[in-house]
């Protein structure tokens, strides 16, 4: 997994990559809260490019990180979502606290 | 009950085996030939049964998760995780969307629900103090039919 934050535009871009389930979640959870706390950014961006399966841990994860960024005042994108990333998103009501798009985010 | 086709494993509870359990699903159903689709939501909900498996069956306990699948005619695909952990209290609670007993692990409450959602049956047996099984079916689409 890397992590960008771009200065310019307060933005903190995390590319997951590879199959966000129970056991890579509880992993990645650290690395992108150190991050955030690092760098307080407006927008959190989380890019689905690489991932390559998820389930409901991953939702969680997901969850998770809104609700750590949503009392900042940040808001949450998602993007380069698979259509089989997108249904799991999708079936997990997503669309309600993140912008959730098939390509790059504007 | 009449198969065409069955795998049966045994792996302890630890979080790096539920890759293990969606690799063997994805193996098993190879020659079957099934969708993306297909195989993208039967790997999601062994993954979904494994982990609920490992993270709450065996949550103060340590034990096996058993894997069962089977190829029945008409294309139909068997699923069947068991562990021999707490038990489920409640299975009707458990199985409402969003409910979950670990919040505070950042648990959504959504696997029976994409469980069920990805699945044509699904059967849950449970007793408190002697563990849980889960019984999936989905049926794969006639492979012309395929993209
Ligand atoms: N094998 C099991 N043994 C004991 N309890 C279980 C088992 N499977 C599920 N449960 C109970 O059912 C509840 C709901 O399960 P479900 O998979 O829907 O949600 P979750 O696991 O809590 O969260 P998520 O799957 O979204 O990460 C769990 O919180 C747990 O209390
Ligand atoms: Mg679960």
């Amino acid at each position: 997994m890397k992590i960008h934050y771009n200065t310019d535009n307060a933005q903190l871009l995390v590319f997951l990559d590879g199959e966000l389930d129970h056991h890579r979640s509880a992993l990645l959870r650290n690395e992108i809260d150190s991050a955030v706390y690092a760098h307080m950014p407006e927008k959190l961006i989380l890019d689905f490019q690489n991932v390559s399966f998820m389930d409901s841990s991953g939702i969680g994860l997901i969850m998770g990180r809104y609700k750590l960024i949503q009392p900042m005042g940040a808001e949450m994108f998602i993007q380069n979502v698979s259509p089989y990333i997108s249904r799991v998103l999708r079936l997990a009501g997503m669309e309600r606290l993140a912008k959730i798009s098939e390509g790059v985010n504007a | 009950m009449k198969f065409l086709n069955e795998f049966r494993c045994a792996f302890p509870a630890r979080s790096q085996n539920e890759a293990l359990a969606r690799a063997a699903l994805s193996a098993f159903l190879i020659p079957s030939d099934p969708t993306a689709q297909e195989l993208a939501d039967l790997r999601t909900v062994i993954s979904e049964a494994v982990t609920n498996a490992i993270v709450h069956g065996y949550r103060n306990c340590s034990g096996d998760v058993s894997l069962c699948l089977r190829m029945l005619p008409e294309r139909t695909i068997y699923i069947r995780v068991s562990d021999k952990g707490c038990g489920i209290p409640d299975i009707e609670k458990a199985m409402t969307p969003l409910y979950t007993s670990a919040p505070e692990e950042e648990r959504a409450g959504l696997g029976f629900a994409i469980m069920q959602e990805f699945t044509d049956s699904l059967h849950v047996r449970s007793t408190s103090g002697t563990g849980t099984t889960l019984i999936m079916r989905r049926k794969l689409g006639t492979p012309h039919e395929q993209d």
